[in-house]
């Protein structure tokens, strides 16, 4: 793999003020199966990307800080925060977004479980709760609550619907 | 965030090549390596870090957990914090590094962020984290305001008058009692650096955190045979159960022999400067009977010159009795 990824780009004309559109650089991400040839900011995380980019919504942005967990996804089947990662980083990858864990008529067990649990509240958080707690699936994680509790610490509730997250969580768990 | 050049060297080498271009490897580094990017993309975020060019070292054959000849284990630069927590042979031999691991961050966190970025990863102070206000280590000779501030999670153990700010890795607390070694390679080659001598003191140049120079590339860190049947515990002391950073942590390396202390390594978090490992109170305890009272003498000795700040005198109280209680739990294990 040859040094740049757009080697017009140099560390000159990256650094001053340009436009966006004059500091853009392509990149190709695989989202959901799907592959997407993409213009972006060199600056742009995946957060960004998918959402202003992709157009794909459902995952948020909380703290944009790496402190809450609702901006959750998956890279090669592990969760990630994808605010923290780079996009341009990222090429080559399978990236797993809420969107393509199931659909509103085939859902995941996990989205089904955090429906009959009513996991959720303002549901602002639930989309990265989601993606955690499926990762946690083929995770070391002991069976007790607790368990659970610890390894999903990453991902906050400010509504505080924690009890119901953990049940919908164990639901799914015992009946893999 | 400032814009950069984001680069994906060919290989190691070339990466070496372009980060010694820089002026500085440490804080104001014009050339940045980028790992998993959890304190990288947020410092830069916040404008703390102002690299002009980031260069990609995730493609690199760094990514291994390998066994060496004298029975110990080489970790890769790039090998994942949750990969390194849950190998093997470090449950097996470096439980302590396990758990020290898996008490810090998040699931997700450990997932990304890679050993070398955890050996660098940068202090919570808020300060630091703050660009409108003062900090040497940020911009030297600006001053500290923690000192008359917010101080109350930052270091007892070797501060300075120009900087009180707490080292956060848990990873790096295990390492220090395992004596590992750091692998750099270099513009002019490659060397091994000690775990206690990687880590700066403050002094007058907080500025200054490691040994790195422009253009060091960690590639691998070390760990030397493990102790035959010791006992490694490591514990952890926060404002919440998890997902947080540490007010007073402890590791510890044990065995114990017809009652008595015969191995014993053991390094804190939370309290010091840079990982803190407390040969007083290793001294203290070798030979001792492993009891209470050698580990409150211990405990003693090892916060002996610890200076408080306005808001933190509760941490050598705190740091005693963690040290004190890792030490039972490591005898009962």
């Amino acid at each position: 793999m040859a040094t740049t990824i757009d080697s017009a780009v140099s560390p000159t004309t990256a650094r001053a003020e340009n436009s966006a559109d004059e500091i853009a650089v392509p990149i190709t991400l695989r989202i959901n199966g799907r592959e997407h040839s993409l213009r972006i900011d060199p600056r742009a995380t995946l957060l960004d990307c998918i959402r202003e980019t992709v157009e794909l919504t459902g995952t948020k942005k909380g703290c944009d800080h790496g402190q809450c967990g609702a901006c959750t996804i998956h890279i090669d089947g592990r969760r990630v925060l994808s605010c923290l990662s780079l996009a341009l980083a990222h090429d080559g990858k399978e990236i797993t977004t809420v969107e393509g864990l199931g659909t509103p008529d085939a859902m995941h067990p996990m989205q089904a479980a955090f429906l009959a649990c009513d996991a959720y509240q303002c549901g602002y958080c639930t989309s990265g709760q989601i993606m955690s707690a499926v990762a946690l699936l083929d995770e070391p994680c002991g069976p007790a609550d607790a368990d659970v509790k610890e390894r999903m610490s990453g991902n906050i509730c400010r509504c505080g619907a924690y009890a119901n997250i953990v049940e919908a969580i164990q639901q799914v768990r015992q009946r893999a | 965030m400032h814009t950069f050049e984001f680069i994906r060297p060919a290989d190691a080498a070339a990466a070496i090549g372009t980060a010694a271009q820089a002026r500085t490897a440490q804080q104001g580094a014009d050339v940045r390596f980028l790992g998993g990017g959890t304190t990288l993309l947020d410092l830069m975020k916040l404008n703390v870090e102002t690299p002009s060019r980031v260069l990609d070292i995730n493609r690199f054959p760094f990514d291994k957990i390998d066994d060496t000849s004298d029975g110990g284990l080489t970790i890769g630069a790039t090998v994942r914090n949750s990969d390194l927590a849950n190998h093997a042979r470090v449950l097996r031999d470096y439980a302590v590094l396990s758990q020290a691991i898996l008490s810090g961050a998040s699931g997700q966190i450990r997932n990304m962020a890679t050993t070398a970025g955890n050996l660098v990863q940068r202090t919570r102070c808020v300060y630091f984290r703050d660009t409108a206000m003062p900090c040497n280590k940020r911009e030297p000779g600006s001053g500290c305001p923690a000192i008359t501030g917010a101080n109350r999670t930052l270091a007892i153990l070797g501060t300075s008058d120009k900087c009180i700010a707490t080292n956060p890795s848990d990873m790096c607390v295990a390492m220090a009692a395992l004596e590992a070694v750091i692998h750099v390679q270099g513009p002019k080659g490659t060397r091994t650096v000690p775990f206690g001598d990687f880590h700066l003191l403050p002094g007058d140049t907080p500025e200054r955190e490691t040994v790195l120079e422009p253009g060091d590339l960690i590639t691998q860190v070390t760990l030397p045979p493990p102790i035959a049947r010791s006992k490694q515990v490591y514990l952890k002391l926060r404002d919440r159960a998890s997902y947080e950073f540490a007010l007073a942590s402890a590791a510890a390396v044990m065995t114990v022999d017809g009652g008595k202390v015969s191995y014993i390594r053991i390094a804190m978090g939370g309290v010091g400067s840079k990982p803190w490992r407390m040969p007083e109170a290793e001294a203290a305890l070798a030979g001792k009977p492993a009891n209470a009272a050698s580990f409150q003498q211990a405990a003693e000795a090892a916060l002996r010159d610890a200076k408080p700040q306005s808001e933190n005198q509760f941490k050598i109280e705190l740091a005693k009795r963690c040290l004190v209680h890792t030490l039972q739990t490591a005898v009962n294990a």
